[in-house]
């Protein structure tokens, strides 16, 4: 059971799905759940950038007593004696619909139906826009090239229903060294479709902001 | 002590807080309380109905009237008095004569009855709907004389663009209090005792809050900063553009008060950019602030700098929630991030902020000035003070209106508001704004507190109050609701950027006769995964509206389920339009205001609508004075 006071070099003693675990400092409850195998399912997450918090796949429900709240494990702080579900019916509730609304949103994306089908989630009843899409906007495109590359190629257009990962200008980015690293990021086949948009046809470039 | 100005060639600091107050003494030793004042509502709802116009019409009737010298009237204008739908208003003092619905042509015959002659003018009084009686003052009328004006007791009194108005009303008494007599902690603790919470819509207790701030603030040895959130967005509210607007004074003050206690040299006031009037009066307010030295370096000599500057917000909805409001002020993108370590401990540019809602500001200088216990003293236990409400929607009093906390709802609306036009009583009441809830006529007694309306399902919010009736259709205004937050979501997480818009398809098909009863079922599973999935609180609250009007209407969605009929006479897709041949005279009146011309008929015969062609706007309807078109 939970340690409370018996804190050791930062250590956070809690426990995920009844098992007991311990965190170094400064892990998040999915650093944790990794470190201890338990699988929870991500999308917007990579070791390489910053969590975003914005895919909402990997909540768990975090509780003590009768207090319970749903909170995304990869940005989410364990604490002393917290007791983590990775699989409550309210957990499993938020992903099921993620996963339903996203087979509409990019149907053409192979991982996102494999993800559902682990769900159970086979088929969707909302609204299929563009059955070609792949894109669920999870950002991790416009992080690595923020946060790693250090370029800002990429961004995201407009808000809401209308977001998209646009350039500037929505025109190809002479900024963009053609790295390949959004490539690589996405989750999906989305960023290999839109690549040409964002940098354009490479014999066309001409020495100014490209890496040669 | 040394003359500092007179009150009319003003702008020498005042070096401390005896010359503040001396200064006060002045102003009120020179002013005549028995001098003519007419008072016209210059709020922006009068404004648009032109009492600039108003205004002008009066100053040049006093100068025709050529009135003697002794008794040379001003005109003050004003913020808004609350009363917006009878606008624009005009009241005159001494005596408080309230006239509703001012012309420009009214203002000669004001000038030469009631100033002159020194009698009311019957035709503009305010005419009591329910016994057709004349009230002539204003604090007579019912939707003034069941209010407990606390935060708003200056507005429609004082002139927002002088601040010798404000010193003369007690502007800075509190801030002189603080400064003089009590330490930076006795503040917090003063706040703190008083039960304030914030009234942007979490009621999260702002002593706590301010706490939690300054012990970050000292163990990360970081500067803090504090914010007004004036971004105020819900539709058909405007509490917080008014206490801009009208008193721009009382939020400094309470602003410089809580730099004062937490030890914050750097405040923002972040207003969006719709509100020009406000941010109009502010900048006034603190120019004249700073150059009486209220604001800026050693405020009133006390060795205490602080100073402010405000951040126009380009209108986005999200921008209320505090992290995406700081991402905002930062200069970029307003979007929200997750809150596991509070904005109090981690805000702008990550340092300790405590951001507070304009009229949770506005409330600081009261209880500084009158002590936590006389305020603890207003209201119910756990919500303690008043709130201003704006009461819109189908109500006969539209306007703004500040109660003590915990007020049964029925009160508010039925004893201020004035009953629902033609009815018996409301249907529904939609409070805390567009992601509050709907609450229908059977939760009539609940206190409007933080905890009763949370319990109801709904929310306190920063105090949006709709009243529907008969003619409303649940479905439809919870489409409407969820629409207008699906434009407004930011679209950062799955949950609520497409969360929004599944449930939105769900209404759709319900408001067209579509869809089966279990797809209500469904809309409660996902209403729910919104709710606990959503990054911040624009999709966690944005199911309520939803979840609301299924909790306490469940007949009106199975009626368009079930029976392909919307109750309520308003979802386009179940409703035909119909003239009854008995109850028709054959005027014309809604062949003429029909846009698609699909109403025929000869003259003083039954006339008919061509459903095929009818788009169901409802003009007929509304032009028929016999009440002969029926929507089945």
């Amino acid at each position: 059971m939970s340690k409370k006071s018996e804190k050791d070099n930062g250590k956070i003693h809690f426990t995920i799905d009844g098992q007991e675990v311990e965190a170094e400092e400064g892990w998040t409850v999915l650093d944790t759940a990794r470190h201890y195998r338990i699988p929870i399912p991500t999308l917007c997450h990579h070791e390489a950038v910053k969590p975003s918090g914005a895919c909402r796949l990997c909540v768990v429900e975090a509780k003590q007593g009768d207090w319970s709240k749903v909170v995304i494990s990869c940005m989410y702080p364990p604490w002393e004696g917290v007791e983590i579900q990775t699989r409550s019916e309210r957990v499993m509730n938020v992903r099921r619909w993620i996963l339903e609304m996203l087979l509409a949103e990019c149907p053409a994306a192979e991982e996102i139906r494999a993800l559902a089908a682990e769900h159970g989630v086979l088929d969707t009843r909302f609204k299929v826009e563009d059955p070609e899409e792949q894109c669920l906007l999870c950002g991790l495109c416009v992080r690595v090239c923020e946060e790693v590359v250090g370029v800002r190629a990429i961004s995201f257009g407009s808000r809401g229903v209308h977001k998209h990962i646009a350039t500037p200008y929505m025109v190809p980015n002479q900024a963009c060294i053609a790295c390949g690293s959004c490539v690589t990021v996405c989750p999906t086949g989305a960023m290999e479709a839109r690549l040409e948009r964002v940098r354009g046809d490479i014999a066309e470039r001409t020495g100014h902001g490209f890496a040669h | 002590m040394a003359r500092i100005s007179t009150a009319e060639e003003w702008g020498h600091r005042l070096e401390s807080v005896d010359a503040l107050e001396s200064y006060r003494e002045q102003l009120l030793a020179e002013r005549d309380p028995d001098r003519p004042t007419i008072i016209v509502c210059h709020g922006t709802g009068c404004r648009a109905n032109g009492s600039p116009k108003v205004a002008e019409a009066f100053r040049a009737a006093i100068e025709a009237e050529n009135l003697d010298a002794a008794v040379v009237p001003q005109i003050k204008t004003t913020g808004c008095h609350g009363f917006c739908s009878r606008g624009p208003l005009v009241i005159m003092e001494p005596s408080g004569i309230f006239y509703e619905k001012v012309k420009p042509d009214d203002a000669e015959e004001i000038v030469k009855t009631t100033l002159v002659e020194g009698k009311p003018v019957e035709r503009l009084l305010y005419e009591n709907p329910n016994t057709g009686e004349h009230v002539t003052h204003h604090e007579e009328i019912p939707f003034y004389k069941h209010q407990e004006r606390i935060v708003m007791r200056h507005i429609g009194t004082i002139d927002p663009r002088d601040i010798r108005d404000s010193l003369a009303s007690g502007a800075y008494k509190g801030l002189a209090k603080a400064l003089s007599t009590m330490k930076p902690e006795q503040v917090v603790e003063e706040v703190t005792q008083s039960g304030l919470r914030g009234r942007g819509g979490a009621g999260f207790p702002t002593g706590r809050k301010w706490t939690t701030a300054i012990k970050a603030a000292e163990r990360k040895q970081e500067p803090l900063y504090v914010v007004v959130n004036g971004d105020e967005g819900d539709p058909g509210a405007f509490m917080d553009r008014t206490l801009m607007e009208g008193d721009p004074h009382a939020l400094l003050e309470g602003l410089i008060l809580g730099a004062y206690a937490m030890g914050a040299h750097e405040g923002f006031i972040y207003v969006r950019a719709e509100y020009p009037l406000a941010i109009e009066h502010l900048n006034i307010a603190m120019d004249q602030a700073r150059e009486l030295g209220l604001l800026g370096e050693d405020i009133l000599g006390s060795g205490f700098s602080f100073d402010v500057q405000i951040n126009r917000g380009a209108g986005a909805f999200v921008c209320g929630e505090s992290t995406a409001l700081f991402t905002s002020i930062e200069g970029r993108a307003g979007e929200p991030r997750p809150k596991y370590v509070r904005s109090a401990e981690e805000g702008l540019w990550g340092k300790p902020t405590v951001l507070n809602n304009v009229e949770t500001w506005c409330n600081v200088p009261l209880i500084i000035e009158n002590g936590a216990e006389w305020y603890a003293g207003l209201g119910v236990p756990h919500s303690t003070g008043t709130k201003v409400f704006s009461l819109v929607g189908k109500v006969n009093n539209v306007g703004l209106v500040e109660v003590p906390m915990g007020m049964p709802l029925n009160d508010l609306i039925e004893k201020i508001g004035g009953g629902v036009p033609g009815q018996d009583h409301f249907k529904a009441v939609q409070t805390g704004g567009p992601s509050g809830g709907c609450l229908p006529w059977e939760l009539r007694e609940t206190p409007v507190d933080f905890d009763s309306l949370t319990r109801a399902g709904s929310m306190m919010g920063s105090g949006g109050m709709i009243v529907m009736d008969d003619r409303d259709c649940v479905v439809d205004v919870a489409r409407y609701f969820l629409r207008f937050l699906e434009d407004e979501s930011c679209g950062k997480c799955l949950p609520c950027r497409l969360g929004l818009q599944s449930m939105l398809q769900f209404l759709d098909a319900f408001s067209s006769g579509k869809g089966s009863v279990e797809d209500i079922e469904a809309l409660k599973s996902l209403a729910r995964a919104v709710q606990d999935g959503s990054l911040c609180a624009l999709g966690g609250s944005a199911p309520n509206p939803v979840l609301t009007t299924i909790r306490y209407f469940a007949e009106e969605y199975e009626a368009h389920i079930r029976d392909g009929k919307c109750p309520a006479g308003v979802c386009k897709d179940l409703i035909t339009y119909r003239i009854d041949p008995d109850v028709c005279t054959g005027c014309g009146a809604c062949a003429r205001s029909c846009p698609q011309q699909c109403i025929t008929g000869e003259k003083k015969e039954p006339h008919t609508i061509d459903e095929t062609q009818c788009i169901r706007c409802g003009m007929c309807m509304e032009s028929c004075k016999f009440g002969a078109v029926v929507v089945e």
